[in-house]
């Protein structure tokens, strides 16, 4: 998967460069989110303006990185959102879990 | 009135690496059709998802992600109607568990309350060496 992770100080940026965040590379996006927490950056950012298409696959690893950011008294926010995309956060319901912001700068500004 | 044809079968090996080229497959029947008097980006999207939920089912959960093992697909449109058939080795499921949403804070299950949300039918039935998942949408 191409993901690019940059600290940003207040919480690191996860910038997923691919079209399709979906069951074929959800799980590489997991770990690098657990490893993240490991080393106890517990504030992440995950950027999806690259992204087009997300499956349940994809927004079930999100939710997994949302739960352990929170459980570490951090949190995990999102930027970036296709329409599409945040239309499937609306049909899962998931809008109401996340905060997203319109872009990273917008994130990064809410830590 | 004219009405678009469309019948196509693959089988892919089942692995994850496929999703994509099934999801496009979908995505470009779609844009593809001439009849169609819907949003068309919007079904190009709600077929690239509904595959990819249905195949991604299958090749984790039905054919337990044996790598050996194949995942057939069969997209057929006539009569604006559009069916959607993803065939898998399993011993099936109870398909009704998964269909209402799920709690926010799940991780898992949400592929078939989508599949349900975006199509008009959906069957699960047995076949003669396995199961097969059936989605219609009228056009």
């Amino acid at each position: 998967m191409n993901l690019q992770i940059e600290d940003k100080g207040a919480a690191v940026l996860m910038d997923v460069k691919e079209e399709r965040l979906d069951a074929h590379n959800s799980g590489e996006l997991k770990a690098q989110m657990l490893k993240l927490f490991e080393e106890g950056k517990n504030n992440l950012i995950v950027d999806l303006s690259s992204v087009r298409f997300v499956d349940s696959s994809g927004l079930g690893a999100l939710v997994s990185g949302f739960k352990n950011a929170s459980s570490r008294s951090g949190s995990l926010k999102l930027s970036g959102l296709q329409l599409q995309v945040k239309s499937m956060f609306e049909l899962t319901r998931l809008h109401r879990v996340f905060e997203i912001f319109g872009d990273v700068d917008e994130a990064l500004a809410s830590f | 009135m004219s009405t678009d044809r469309v019948a196509v079968d693959v089988k892919v090996p089942n692995q994850t690496r496929y999703l994509c080229l099934i999801g496009h497959i979908g995505e470009n029947i779609a844009r593809a059709l001439k009849h169609y008097g819907g949003d068309k980006e919007k079904l190009a999207y709600d077929l690239n998802l509904v595959l990819t939920e249905a195949v991604a089912n299958a090749i984790r959960h039905a054919n337990e992600g044996d790598p050996s093992k194949e995942v057939h697909i069969e997209i057929t449109i006539a009569d604006r109607q559009l069916v959607l058939r993803v065939y898998d080795h399993g011993q099936g499921f109870d398909i009704g568990q998964f269909a209402a949403p799920r709690h926010p804070m799940e991780e898992h299950g949400r592929g078939i309350y989508i599949i349900h949300n975006v199509m008009d039918e959906v069957v699960y039935r047995p076949t003669d060496d396995g199961y097969v998942l059936e989605m219609t949408k009228n056009l």
